[in-house]
This record gives C-alpha cells, structure tokens and sequence, in this order.
C-alpha cells in the first residue's frame, strides 16, 4: 500500500466559531486500524463526520480514495468509504440480508436490483462477519452485538478501501466488544482497508490498533503507535500522551492493564 | 426477491387482494339504491339483453364509482406511505400532515369563491383541480421550510397537523361569508364521494393518478434506503435533500388528486400502509410500494362498499366509513409501537 487512502491536510474541525481540533496533517493506508480516544465532546465523532463528508471542515482538506470528501461527488465518496453509526437500525420488516443488500447501492442501477455478483458480495459481506446464518432475520430481532455485526457486514458490502466507525462497540458486552474489534483489526490486516474508528476501550484499542489518535481535548491530536505510546508512558508517567489524556481527571494510566484506573491517594 | 416476507406469503397477499378486488367491484355493482338484480347487472356489463335504466344505472354509475374508489384508494395509501417512510413516523399521512386539508382549502376557495363564475363544465373541474394543486403544493411548501429548521419528525408532523388546523379554520371563514348554495355543495364535497365522475373526467383522474403511482415507484431504492435512517442514506450516496423534497412532491400530488375528485378521504392513507406490512411482513419498498397500491385500492372500494349496503336505500358519505374501518389499525400500531 504505497498511496495513503485518507489524505488530511491542514484539518481544522468543528462547528462555527468552535474549533475542536487543529491543525492536523495525517495520512492513513492500507491495512491499518486507526482508534481514536478522548474524553466526551473532545471531538471524535466531529472529526469523523468531516472525515465522512458529513460535516466541512473549519480549515483544510481531506481526500479518501483522491476525492475530497465534502465535494467530491456522494458517489464517488460512497465508493470509497462506508461507515457505521450510532444510529440504531432496528426497522421492522427489514431482513439481515435486506440491510447488508442496502450496501450494494452505490454500486447498483435505478432500480437497486441485485445481481449475481452483488448477490455474492453480499453473502460473502455476512460470512466475513459471522452472520451467515442469520440472513433470513428481521434486523429487530437480534441482540446488539449481532445487529453491530450486521451493520458492519453492511459496510463490507459497499466494498470499500476505507472504513469508518463511530464507537461500534458502544452497547456491546464484553464479549461482543473484544470479537468486533478483533473483526474489525483482522479486517483491516488481511483484507487491506483502512478502518478509523472512535472508541472508549482503551485497552482494547492498545491490543488491536496499529495506530492510536489521542485527541486531548485542548484542540491537539497525537498520532502514535501503541508501542510508543506505552514507551512514552513508561519514560514519563506524566508528560505523556497517555499520562495527559485525562488530565485533571481523578484517574490515572495503569501499564498493566492497559487501561485508566482511580488514582489513590 | 430480497425481503423478510416469504415469497409464498407475498404472492398469496397479491393473489387474494386480487380476490378481494374483484368481489367487492361486484359487491358494488350489484348494491345501489335502485334494486338491480346480479343477473341484470352481468348483462348490462357483458353488454347482454337488459334494460337502458339498468345499463345507464350500471355502466354510467356503478362501475365509474367503483374505479373512482379503487385509484382513489390506490393513490391516497401510496401518497402515506411515501410520507411516513420520509417522516420515519408510522402516524404520517396527507391528512394528518394537513396536505388533504391544504387541497381542500384550495377547493374550497375556487368552489366558494368562483363557483359561479366558472359555471359547472369542464372548467369548473379544472378549477377545483387547480385550487387542490396550489392548496396541496403550499401546505408542502411550509413543511418543506420547516423540514429544514426543525430537525425532529415529530415535531414536523406536529406542524403539520397545526398547519391543517389553519388551513380549516380558512375553510370555516371562506363558508361563513358564501352563499348558502356555495355552502352546500362544499359540504357535500367534503364528506369525500367515490360517485361524482363522468367517465371523460374519470378518464382524466385515472391516467394522472396511474401516472403519479407509477413515478412512485421510481423511488424504490431511496424509498430502502431512507429505512436505515438518513446518515447511512447519504453514506451510501443519497442526496437525501433532493430525494426527501421528490417524494414529498409526488406524495402531495397524489393526495391532492383523490381531493380535488373525490374530496378530502381521511385515514386511508394513514392505514393502508400497515395493512401492506402486516400482510407482507416486510419493509422492502420493492413489495411494499406495490402491495401497498393493491391494498388501498381494496380497502377504498371496501368503504365504497359499505357506504352503499349501510346507507339503507341512500349512499352515505364515505368519511363516515373510512374511520370505522381505520381507527382499530391505528390503535392496533400504536399499542404494537409501544414496546
């Protein structure tokens, strides 16, 4: 993967008046799973939603796939990148098959008809996930941690090179939480795509991710592996990235656990 | 197919509303208000040996009423499920939306306004189509405006039911300073009536509401992907802006159709819809456009029906009939929603 799939350039977003992050020059590729941690309203999900096109940002450009992802053609982008909200699906009347089928819709004609290769992706989308037996449910039915598997079958059938996901774990049990993002990493490593997505899990992110975005809440982000990451804290706990996530918060990085504990007394 | 409804219990629903079509076309040619008996009737429709009363009765009244009813009903529930698949709310539709209500006041003004001037040819009809386009299209209009500052669907339902409020309390002004004449034949009108057309203006309803049918179901794939919610719509490459204002204004033509010929016919719109879904037991547009279409139509020649065989020797207005056969529907969905 020699060209990078998202391109971010000079990126300021936010809304208004109200920048939340600065200034950021990144590159994603091929094959890398990026997890974005931070604190509630340090910007994640705004800084995803200007990755996605749903939001222009304050400053700057981002491409995926070489199209500017606010002007380049919803098409285009559609093509290029797929991602999984928070909204909750859970229509009546809609099968599993008819919700990963609604993946295919940039790719089919007027009429959404599917053919036989649209047919295959999708079965396909569903067995990558672990789903293959449940195609004839009603979305309805399922617990979470199937509907979010589901969800991403989806976005595997709009086959794109890149990825995006807003907290996929976030109503998931344990269980559920450490099978997707092994999913989503073994998505990522063996299929190629770029996936980005937003998380509370820090020890799971540490395990999974190739790369980490710490954003701290003071408009910064830091780009790291977890490998540097956990060498920055171990050198100093403090002036760390890790170590000022959560500044002035009463929790404190255990190396351990890979995970923010109480801090004692 | 891609759908939750098995195949088998979709083509059954399609079969027996096919039934069901025909038997209650019947139903209404054979009930009226001058005793005919059946075997009159198939001669006059079959073109046998019978009387000119009983052909005139038959031809001219009987069978244009029961297609009024049946594109009324066919276009009215295609017209709520657009809404409530663009409004993600089960309560939508043209009247509740106060879209029927725009219509009226439309009708109402041309009716009270330039009913004499316009004479009761062609061109009073035309007028009344006229006045129900501009009504319909001005309630659109508004909710349109609104869609845009007020992000819940809730809420826009709720203007639009406020919206229908005002459009009423017009209505009541307007009727409050015509003619008694005037009155009258508003009031008739608003009671909703399958057996006011002529077959030249039937001819005319028929391929505007077949042609507005059949542009809904242009909408299938957006229709789809509407149901996931509108970020995965426009992830997937929707512009959903310009989908959500087509299906609006496709909705708000057929509901101002069915108004300006057969006045405002409440809950049909509103009804049908689920009755599809139940009976099909999917959301796929694909079925559900189409199962809905056959449905409506059942369902207003149904309220034809009964508007005939209850009204003892008379035909009573069929907003009398819709409510009785709609109101458990609705009562069922919300008690089904509440879980």
């Amino acid at each position: 993967m020699d060209e990078a799939l998202i391109k971010m350039r000079g990126v300021s977003v936010g809304y208004g008046d109200k920048c939340l992050v600065a200034e950021v020059n990144l590159d994603v590729s091929g094959g890398e799973m990026v997890s974005m941690l931070g604190a509630n309203g340090a910007g994640k999900s705004t800084l995803l939603r200007t990755i996605c096109g749903e939001l222009v940002p304050l400053r700057g450009m981002i491409t995926v796939g070489g199209i500017d992802t606010y002007s380049g053609g919803r098409t285009k982008l559609a093509r290029a990148l797929s991602m999984v909200t928070t909204d909750r699906v859970d229509q009546e009347g809609l099968s599993v098959r008819d919700v990963v089928a609604m993946g295919r819709y940039p790719h089919t004609g007027f009429f959404g008809r599917l053919d036989v290769d649209d047919i295959r992706i999708v079965e396909e989308a569903l067995s990558a996930v672990g789903m293959t037996g449940y195609i004839e449910r009603g979305i309805g039915s399922l617990s979470d941690g199937e509907r979010q598997k589901v969800m991403v079958a989806r976005a595997l059938a709009q086959d794109t090179p890149v990825m995006v996901l807003d907290e996929p774990a976030a109503f998931l049990d344990v269980a559920s939480r450490v099978e997707l993002n092994a999913l989503l990493a073994s998505l990522a490593r063996e299929r190629g795509k770029a996936v980005v997505m937003s998380s509370h899990d820090v020890a799971q992110s540490l395990e999974q991710s190739t790369r980490i975005w710490l954003l701290t809440g003071d408009g910064t982000m830091t780009d790291s592996t977890p490998a540097e990451l956990l060498d920055a804290y171990a050198s100093d706990q403090n002036d760390s990235p890790l170590g000022r996530l959560f500044a002035g918060r009463n929790v404190v990085f255990d190396i351990a656990r890979l995970d923010y504990v109480i801090r004692k007394k | 197919m891609y759908s939750m409804g098995s195949n088998a219990r979709i083509v059954w629903t399609f079969l027996l509303c096919g039934v069901l079509i025909m038997v209650l076309t019947a139903g209404v040619l054979i009930s009226g208000t001058t005793g005919i008996d059946a075997a009159d009737v198939w001669r006059a429709v079959t073109g046998g040996e019978t009387s000119e009363v009983c052909r005139v009765i038959v031809r001219d009244v009987r069978l244009p009423m029961a297609l009024t009813a049946l594109l009324c009903g066919m276009a009215l529930s295609v017209s709520g499920l657009l809404f409530q698949t663009t409004f993600d709310n089960p309560l939508a539709g043209p009247s509740i939306l106060g879209v029927s209500t725009g219509a009226s006041l439309g009708v109402a003004v041309v009716m009270l306004s330039f009913g004499g001037w316009l004479g009761g040819g062609i061109g009073y009809y035309a007028g009344i189509l006229s006045g129900a386009f501009v009504g319909a299209a001005a309630v659109l209009a508004i909710l349109l405006l609104f869609s845009s500052l007020v992000k819940s669907n809730v809420m826009l339902l709720i203007i639009g039911i406020l919206i229908g409020y005002l459009a009423s309390s017009a209505i009541s002004l307007l009727n409050f300073f015509s003619t008694q004449q005037g009155v009258h034949s508003y009031v008739i009108w608003g009671m909703g009536n399958f057996g006011g057309l002529t077959w030249d203006r039937l001819m005319i309803y028929a391929a505007l509401a077949i042609a507005a049918v059949l542009s809904a179901m242009l909408f299938i794939k957006p229709l789809n992907a509407l149901l996931l919610g509108k970020r995965y719509a426009e992830s997937m490459g929707m512009n959903v802006r310009r989908v959500r204002n087509s299906l609006m204004t496709v909705a708000g033509v057929l509901a101002a159709l069915v108004t300006a010929f057969c006045g405002p016919i409440g809950f049909l719109g509103l009804v049908m819809p689920h009755v599809a879904r139940m009976a099909t037991g999917t959301a796929n547009h694909g079925v559900l456009l189409p199962a809905t279409a056959i449905i409506g139509g059942a369902g207003a020649l149904l309220c034809a029906w009964l508007s005939v065989v209850c009204g003892g020797g008379q035909i009573i207005p069929v907003n009398a009939v819709t409510p009785v056969i709609s109101v458990p529907v609705i009562i069922y969905v919300i008690l089904k929603g509440r879980k």
